[in-house]
């Protein structure tokens, strides 16, 4: 704090913002009331201070009145900051001369008394007057960025943005938790509107995936840790045993057959629709295509005593029932993660009857049962055996419902709609859709709705009440009937119908907070991971260098999933061919000279940036490792650590200021 | 000031989940009551207790520090250190007269904008119910007490002034 | 041959252990008389107020004030002495920062009167008769000074130059700004004379002390047998030493207790009691609410621990709902 006294000449900027801060903030009176302050040289209102007049504004008085200080008083600084501080630059002073004023978040979008917020206005400008005086000269760190990418989940977005980045060149990490890339989507059969055959699309992209020189796909493996920062991160991967040497099998199946067991286990991924054996291969696009055993179904691996049937029959030796778990360690410098969506629950639904009839299905077993490798070829036949002559689709189950979820899934409408196309398909079936509102903005999606209706599917427009089996009539015996009130027909009505297809919403994976932790980013509410900016920043997350894709970040279809992870993949390739990434230098240092050496800062830093320099008995700080969270400076006994932009000075100042009253 | 007492509230939010809670009640306008001041932090690690003293003595009514909730600190851990410090500062604060409604600590998650708006009003109501705090004019209530003798002391300094002529 | 500097020493609420450690100077004081006149030291020679009061303005070169300002004598007195005195000095503690005097800040006027005119055990008072500013009795008036609601630090009452921290100071603190006013060569105005670091710089259990703390429980130093090696903190003893200002040659860690904070804080530091619980807090090692409680049990009176020295000199400076009674009307 001993630079030469300089005199301040600060320029105060205020923004209407359109009419977004000046029908509530009296912008002029905020001018005058600035024009009053200490150091202020120029005191200035403008209509939109982040559009390009308005920058060159700031630029230019730097230049002509000879500012050395500026304070724009507009949006959120995590929206503009950036902005104002290259501004700042272009009019050739140090960026960090500056200091920024929420008065739209913070003052005139939540506050309604005029004056009330006009004071608060200057109440905040008044501190940042004065704190910006204490302001310094910084420089912006590089951080080098590596050119790998880690992308976490391979359905379809983590598909397509490690295929987007692979074919730029760029080496990409694809960690999958299942057996088998390809998510939900290798699921289904037909996809809507367009009704292409999903396999058809996916499939080939799928291997190439495994194909593609560039990419390392790790399947049957997650994500344990997470160290470093943007540019520089370092990742432990867990691989799983699947007791299968991966380069040796060729996924001949010989060991399916030979194996002692019966079809007795549930195949998770026809959703328990059939069985398989302890040693399956999940679907037969499955990728990699490698046999994968489970060690808590196989006689061998769960008891030690089998005739290892499998392992003769395999000519190959690529069972391996040694094998053990194993951590890789590789090192990143952005990170896309796309894990995806998880259906809701249906039985939490116990009115809709899931797991209660048999001839209560859920969307996901009907994707299953239609496909054409489905467990039954894609025959309709349901789990008493009979076909159904009638079929109720009912939609938003686990959305839009306060008891459940608030959200609207996205999708429902359309798949429900799909679903109804093909169950008619291969059922003959009458088909009934009951919706509350039917949903279906996208391109060919409402000509799509328009086709079914030609198509003649019924349609009641009515929340489902229940499903029961319990007939009031002759026609309803033997049958589930669905109860209803119709609201366009302005009645209740109960539908007897043969089965039932639950249109179960979107929602976020049970483990997403965890991933969350892991990966250091931010759940909504609806524990969905956060976007940076809903608008601005849709694939960001709050922290650099790591980006979100697909279903995860809310529900959506294939078309948006893919538009995603395009974006996620470019924003992963304009990190890595700019080389490096600017570091806000909000970096902490301790002052050598007033440090007693006391220690007590050292454990307190997360990233074990600060160390006991033994010879000199002080503590130093590592800038390179130091995030700039602050937490040492807060604890400092003796206030020897100072944090750029957030010292002691400015911070008591703003304190003092902002308190004192007009 | 004589109007109906309007407490003022210092807030120290961390960037990463209450300050951006904040932002986002913004973008959904709610609305909440405009009696509160908002210093930005990186983290709620950084929030010294010599801020929330300061905040007091400089004229705040009540102090409020947001951060993320335990376990989601972008920076790891820096809101246990926050929260290891806001319970014994509590207790100072108590123990210096200060009523334990002026002082709070809430996680508030970045997603959790509504909350910025109950909290904010929540505080602004209990503080309006207990009235003003206002530290630097009990203090110069304090000090009034040494002007009370100055009419002495000018004696005493008029006599000085009377000797030495 | 120029007249000597002239140097006054007095004392306002402190305990006499500032004017003994003037004394503390040993053969060094024969230099001190040797090199400057004191002209006023009520403790140690024969002087009147109005000795004082006949001095010209600014004719004092340095006066050494120590103790807090409690009543209305010490108010007067202090204001007298700044105008006769080029530099007016805090001299210890409790005129640097209110010291011990100052915890009483934690009450208010009334109950300290009432405490010690009626309830103290050692108190014999029935009519519970308690000292009048102004008595007139048998037709003759008696004043005394009266006793202020507030507890201050010099500097709170009248403006100061220097300060030399401690309660005592050291004799070498002393010495040093002896001869640093002697020689004129002083640094910027409003300096403590003590080096600006904290006191782990210089403490003998310095490397000792482990980098990661970890509290899980404090100690009080009659609960334990203390190791005299290792850092008190390591201990589980709360010292202040982090937080204080150092100069004073580590003398209480040296003797097996822990620092309590007489040296003040830093210059860096506005409030010494919210940093060293800043920095003790924070390394506590649990993280939920029950475990912190627990831990900080063994701190039961905050503020007399990290304010033992410095309530005055707090950002709050007193608790702040107590008013202020009227001090010179006879009750
Ligand atoms: C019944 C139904 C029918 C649908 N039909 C259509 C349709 O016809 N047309 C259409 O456009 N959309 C349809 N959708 C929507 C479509 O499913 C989604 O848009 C799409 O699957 C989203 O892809 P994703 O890659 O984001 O997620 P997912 O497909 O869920 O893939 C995520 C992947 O990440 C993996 N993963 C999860 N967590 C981890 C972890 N921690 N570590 C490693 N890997 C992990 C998962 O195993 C999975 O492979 C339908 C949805 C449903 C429910
Ligand atoms: S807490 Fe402060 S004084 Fe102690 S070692 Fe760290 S920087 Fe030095
Ligand atoms: S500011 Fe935070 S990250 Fe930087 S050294 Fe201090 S504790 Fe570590
Ligand atoms: S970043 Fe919010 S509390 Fe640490």
């Amino acid at each position: 704090m001993t630079e030469k006294k300089e005199e301040i000449r600060t320029g105060f900027y205020i923004c209407h913002c359109g009419h977004n801060i000046g029908s509530v903030v009296d912008c002029p009176a905020v001018v005058e009331y600035v024009k009053g302050l200490p150091g202020i040289a120029v005191s200035r209102d403008y209509k939109y201070m982040c559009s390009d007049p308005g920058q060159e504004l700031i630029a230019q008085d730097i230049r002509e009145q000879k500012l050395n200080r500026i304070v724009v008083a507009s949006c959120s600084p995590l929206l503009h900051e950036e902005t104002f501080r290259k501004a700042t630059s272009m009019g050739g002073l140090n960026p960090f001369y500056f200091q920024m004023v929420n008065i739209r978040e913070h003052d005139s979008w939540v506050h309604t008394d005029k004056n009330a917020a006009t004071e608060k206005a200057m109440d905040m400008a008044r501190a940042a007057v004065a704190r910006v005086r204490f302001h310094r000269a910084l420089e912006k760190k590089k951080a080098p960025i590596h050119p790998d990418v880690l992308i976490v989940g391979a359905g379809i977005a983590g598909i397509h943005a490690a295929l987007t980045l692979a074919n730029a060149g760029k080496k990409v990490y694809l960690v999958e938790r299942e057996p088998t890339i390809g998510g939900h989507m290798a699921m289904f059969d037909k996809t809507f509107p367009t009704l292409d055959c999903a396999a058809c699309i996916l499939t080939p992209k799928m291997s190439s995936v495994k194909n593609h020189p560039n990419i390392t796909m790790w399947t049957y493996s997650e994500v344990t840790s997470v160290d470093g920062y943007v540019g520089n991160f370092t990742i432990k991967v867990r691989h799983k045993p699947r007791y299968i040497i991966e380069d040796l099998c060729v996924g001949c199946m010989a060991c399916i057959d030979a194996c002692v067991f019966k079809q007795k286990f549930e195949d998770e991924f026809n959703q328990g629709l059939s069985k398989r054996k302890p040693v399956y291969i999940p679907f037969p696009q499955a990728t990699p295509q490698v046999v994968v055993i489970d060690p808590e179904q196989c006689l061998k691996l769960k008891t030690g005593k089998c005739k290892e049937s499998c392992a003769e029959a395999c000519d190959r030796k690529a069972i391996d029932f040694n094998q053990k778990e194993t951590i890789e360690e590789i090192k990143v410098g952005t990170v896309i993660i796309s894990t995806g969506f998880k259906s809701f629950d249906a039985k939490k639904l116990p009115q809709y009857g899931w797991g209660i009839y048999p001839n209560v299905y859920t969307a996901l077993e009907i994707e299953r049962l239609v496909n054409a490798s489905g467990p039954t070829g894609g025959d309709v036949v349901m789990r008493d055996g009979k076909h159904p002559k009638r079929i109720g689709i009912i939609h938003c189950v686990g959305s839009r419902d306060e008891s459940t979820n608030k959200w609207c899934s996205r999708v429902c409408c359309m798949y429900s709609l799909k679903l109804a196309h093909l169950l008619h398909e291969h059922s003959e079936a009458e088909i009934y859709n009951f919706y509350i509102d039917m949903r279906t903005p996208g391109k060919s999606y409402e000509e799509f709705y328009d086709r079914l209706l030609k198509e003649g599917v019924n349609f009641v427009r009515g929340r489902v009440a229940e499903i029961t089996d319990w007939a009031m009539n002759k026609d309803e015996e033997d049958h589930l009937v669905i109860r209803v009130e119709d609201t366009l027909a302005g009645f209740v009505r109960r539908i007897p119908v043969d089965m039932v297809v639950l249109a179960t919403g979107l929602e976020a994976r049970e483990d997403a907070q965890d991933v969350r932790r892991l990966f250091n980013i931010g759940c909504g509410g609806e524990g969905f991971f956060m976007e940076r900016h809903p608008k601005l920043a849709p694939v960001d997350t709050f922290t650099e260098g790591i980006f979100i894709a697909g279903a995860c970040q809310g529900p959506k279809d294939i078309p948006d999933t893919v538009a995603q992870a395009g974006a996620a993949a470019a924003q992963c390739l304009a990190l890595i061919d700019a080389g490096a990434i600017e570091l806000e230098p909000n970096t902490a240092f301790i002052d050598e000279q007033s440090c007693s050496g006391c220690k007590s800062c050292i454990s307190l830093c997360p990233y074990t940036a600060i160390t006991f320099d033994a010879v000199k008995k002080k503590a130093v700080i590592n800038e390179a490792l130091c995030k700039g969270c602050g937490t040492c400076v807060g604890a400092c006994p003796s206030s020897s650590i100072i944090q750029n932009l957030y010292e002691d000075d400015q911070i008591f100042t703003e304190i003092e200021e902002v308190l004192a009253h007009v | 000031m004589s109007e109906q007492f309007e407490p003022r509230i210092v807030a120290f939010f961390c960037t990463w989940c209450t300050y951006t809670a904040a932002d986002l009640a913004g973008v959904s306008r709610l609305k909440y009551a405009p009696n509160i001041r908002v210093i930005r932090v990186m983290c709620s690690g950084r929030i010294d207790p010599q801020f929330i003293l300061e905040a007091f003595a400089h004229g705040a009514d009540g102090v409020l520090i947001g951060g993320c909730h335990p376990g989601d600190c972008h920076y790891i851990e820096g809101n246990y250190k926050c929260l290891r410090r806001a319970h014994l500062l509590k207790r100072v604060v108590q123990d210096m007269g200060i009523e334990k409604e002026r002082f709070r600590l809430e996680w508030i998650s970045a997603a959790e904008g509504d909350r910025v708006k109950t909290v904010v009003n929540d505080m602004v109501a209990q503080i309006k119910a207990i009235g003003p705090l206002r530290l630097p004019s009990r203090f110069k209530q304090w000090d009034a007490e040494m002007r009370e003798l100055e009419a002495t002391v000018n004696h005493t300094e008029e006599m000085t002034h009377a000797s030495q002529a | 041959m120029p007249a000597k500097p002239k140097v006054a020493l007095y004392w306002c609420a402190s305990c006499g252990g500032c004017e003994e450690s003037v004394v503390d100077l040993a053969e060094d004081i024969l230099f001190v008389i040797e090199n400057v006149d004191i002209v006023y030291w009520p403790v140690a020679m024969d002087f009147k107020k109005h000795d004082v009061v006949a001095m010209k303005d600014g004719s004092i070169s340095a006066c050494l004030v120590n103790g807090a300002i409690r009543t209305s004598e010490q108010e007067e007195m202090a204001k007298l002495l700044r105008q006769k005195s080029k530099l007016l000095i805090a001299y210890g503690s409790c005129a640097h920062t209110g010291g011990i005097p100052s915890l009483s800040n934690q009450f208010s006027r009334e109950q300290i009167l009432k405490y010690v005119y009626e309830e103290c055990p050692s108190v014999d008072n029935p009519q519970k008769a308690r000292p009048q500013v102004r008595l007139v009795e048998n037709g003759r008036e008696t004043t005394i000074p009266a006793f202020r609601n507030v507890v201050r630090a010099l500097d709170q009452v009248v403006d100061v130059d220097y300060y030399i921290p401690g309660c005592p100071p050291t004799p070498k603190l002393l010495k040093q700004a002896l001869l640093a006013i002697l020689s004129g060569q002083l640094p910027e105005k409003g300096t403590v004379l003590a080096p600006d670091v904290a006191l782990c710089e210089e403490c003998p259990r310095k490397d000792s002390k482990p980098i990661d703390l970890a509290f899980t429980e404090f100690k009080r130093p009659h609960q334990i047998l203390i190791d005299p090696e290792k850092c008190l903190l390591a201990q589980g003893i709360i010292c202040m030493g982090p937080a204080t200002r150092g100069g004073c040659e580590a003398l209480c860690t040296k003797g097996n207790m822990p620092c309590t904070g007489c040296f003040g804080p830093t210059s860096r530091v506005r409030d010494q009691g919210a940093k060293i619980l800043a920095s003790i807090c924070s390394n506590i090692a649990a993280k939920d609410d029950e475990g912190i409680q627990k831990t900080l049990e063994g701190i039961p009176d905050p503020v007399g621990t990290f304010y033992r020295y410095g309530l005055a000199q707090s950002l709050l400076r007193r608790r702040v709902d107590l008013g202020a009674e009227p001090t010179t009307e006879a009750r």
